[in-house]
């Protein structure tokens, strides 16, 4: 399977859109060559600021261009965009409802050896809670290419989660791409899995698995954590009646934690929660790393097992 | 307006703050009126702006960094025709749009949500970029308290400013030594504050904040100046114009009663 980064999807609609669009400015801190904004430097240099080491700063100014009619694209690593800088993200981009972007690479422990420090697994928690904000998660390069011309479009503040490492790409041009709108990658009956960026893959391995012993798992790419496709998840609740949750993220205020809100307020079923558990990270390689916090297919097929084990509990099966 | 008008207006403007914030039994009094002369000079002489036409593309910026001085910014606005200024007296309230801190949802006339300090300047270098990206004249004003340049954040954006040699750029230090511990210098010392903003290079100004002719002087230098942006260090007294507030850092964030209310609106009739 061909692998890409999701942060090459991001630079390459940027380039794209600052070919046809004056307003498109893009911003960094210091990390041009490791977000892949440098791209966008090299072609429109007049229409790129590295504002050095320095995301406070970052975020506030993307704010002041978007109030003079830009559609700045503040990209940073995750950790310093959602963490560092998160009271400018609120305050001054989110209350004021201005038309930023963010972009965050390098989240999710496939950061690898840099470790824990920077490897975000808090941003879904800490940015979906923000009023104004779309926040976008996408399982590869071509969906992250979408999900940024989708953010362009959008009147308002968004925030792209991306990653460092090359990961499967598993959708195709044809894929359709809406905000706020899950996508069924796979039907299944007796349980759903819902699951957001590289862990899509991970599903849908993990379906493949469970198909061979019989189970029907649907696959839910859940790419917009924020607007929530409440729909959705309260159909899969119903039509199937146990869900796994799926993230390279904290469980708690992530992935898991927004879908167990969803399904509280409509249709109750078991959820079981695959992804990192009130945990730090960890230095070591990508692939290695997933293993240790179980995050591979295997453990999606394991919650799966479990959460139709307590389905069937209390159908009294 | 000449000076005479200025102060004739400043008088006012500090009317309207005492008024609204004894009407909302909250607020904060003594930046608002150490900054009120700046502001009036701003509003009055200084700014490209048409109230009616609050998104007029051409419009110079300006951005309250401090934003517990909301009243300030309010009653300037208020003055200059872009709401009624009777609508002053609805600060603080549920469902009113002159929040405790500005917030540019519904209110015409704020460019962007401050409150949390040191976070405007960083807004202004991103709006003077925008504006030389586009050949525009448009100048950006942006308004700190002292005790706020303690925020990092400041710093970042201080040095992005002289980076970009922003001289469409001009910001205002209202330097009236009081935080709301106390004064700056024994809560964190902030000085030589002149020689900080000239070391990030900005061209730096000390001016007297109550003084109108310096005041719209160092507006004028401001706008002169080339290669670099402007920072007007303006001495002010925190309270200034009420003469029980007058530097007193008790002042710094409540209202006054009733009857104090009464006797700070008479000096300033």
């Amino acid at each position: 399977m061909e692998k890409k980064a999701t942060r090459y999807g991001y630079s390459e609609a940027l380039l794209e859109m600052g070919a046809v669009d004056q307003n498109i400015v893009v911003l960094d801190a210091d990390l041009s060559r490791s977000t892949s904004t440098e791209l966008f430097m090299k072609k429109f240099p007049e229409r790129f600021f590295n504002l050095g080491v320095a995301e406070q700063n970052l975020m506030g100014v993307a704010g002041g261009l978007s109030l003079m009619g830009k559609i700045p694209f503040a990209t940073t690593y995750s950790i310093f965009a959602s963490g560092r800088a998160w009271e400018q993200l609120r305050t001054t981009v989110c209350y004021s409802n201005l038309n930023v972007k963010i972009g965050g690479s390098h989240a999710g422990v496939m950061t690898g050896p840099d470790g824990a420090s920077h490897q975000a697994l808090e941003e879904i928690t800490l940015t979906r809670v923000l009023p104004n904000l779309t926040v976008f998660v996408p399982c590869d390069y071509i969906e992250a290419k979408k999900a940024t011309l989708a953010a362009a479009k959008i009147k308002g503040p968004v925030y792209i989660r991306l990653g460092r490492e090359a990961i499967p790409i598993i959708t195709t041009a044809d894929t359709v791409f809406e905000p706020g709108r899950g996508i069924v990658m796979r039907p299944g009956t007796d349980l759903t899995i819902i699951a957001c960026g590289v862990m899509v893959n991970e599903a849908l391995q993990a379906a493949v698995a469970l198909q061979e012993r019989g189970i029907s798992a649907r696959v839910v790419n859940l790419h917009t954590l924020k607007p929530l496709d409440e729909t959705l998840i309260e159909k899969c609740a119903r039509e199937t009646g146990a869900i796994v949750t799926a993230e390279e993220h904290e469980i708690y205020g992530g992935l898991g934690g927004a879908i167990s809100e969803a399904i509280v307020k409509s249709w109750p079923v078991p959820v079981e929660m695959v992804g990192v558990k009130d945990q730090f990270g960890e230095s070591g390689q990508p692939e290695e790393l997933l293993r240790h916090f179980n995050l591979k297919d295997t453990d999606i097929v394991a919650a799966a097992e479990k959460v139709l084990a307590r389905k069937n509990k209390k159908q009294g099966i | 307006m000449d000076i005479e008008q200025l102060k004739t207006k400043a008088r006012k403007i500090r009317y309207d703050i005492i008024k609204m914030i004894a009407a909302a039994g909250s607020g904060h009094p003594g930046g608002s009126l150490s900054s009120a002369d700046l502001l009036t000079a701003l509003y009055f002489s200084k700014l490209k702006h048409r109230p009616r036409e609050p998104f007029w593309a051409d419009r110079d910026r300006f951005v309250l960094s401090k934003g517990h001085c909301a009243p300030v910014l309010y009653a300037c606005l208020a003055e200059s025709g872009y709401f009624p200024v009777e609508k002053l007296i609805t600060l603080r309230q549920l469902g009113s749009c002159l929040q405790g801190h500005p917030s540019c949802r519904g209110l015409d006339g704020v460019e962007v949500s401050t409150g949390s300090l040191g976070m405007g300047l960083s807004v202004a270098v991103g709006m003077a970029l925008g504006a030389r990206l586009d050949n525009k004249k448009t100048r950006i004003y942006c308004l700190m308290g002292d005790g706020e340049t303690q925020e990092g954040q400041i710093w970042e954006a201080a040095m992005s400013a002289g980076h970009y040699k922003l001289d469409n750029l001009c910001g205002i230090i209202d330097s009236n030594k009081l935080q709301i511990d106390g004064r700056v210098q024994q809560i964190m010392n902030i000085a030589p504050v002149a020689d900080k903003w000239r070391a990030f290079g900005w061209n730096t100004l000390e001016i007297d904040g109550h003084d109108f002719k310096q005041i719209l002087s160092s507006y004028d230098q401001a706008e002169k100046t080339t290669g670099q942006p402007t920072m007007i260090i303006a001495n002010t007294v925190k309270g200034k114009g009420v003469s029980f507030m007058e530097d007193r850092e008790e002042w710094h964030g409540k209202a006054p009663s009733k009857d104090l209310a009464e006797k700070a609106l008479k000096e300033l009739s």
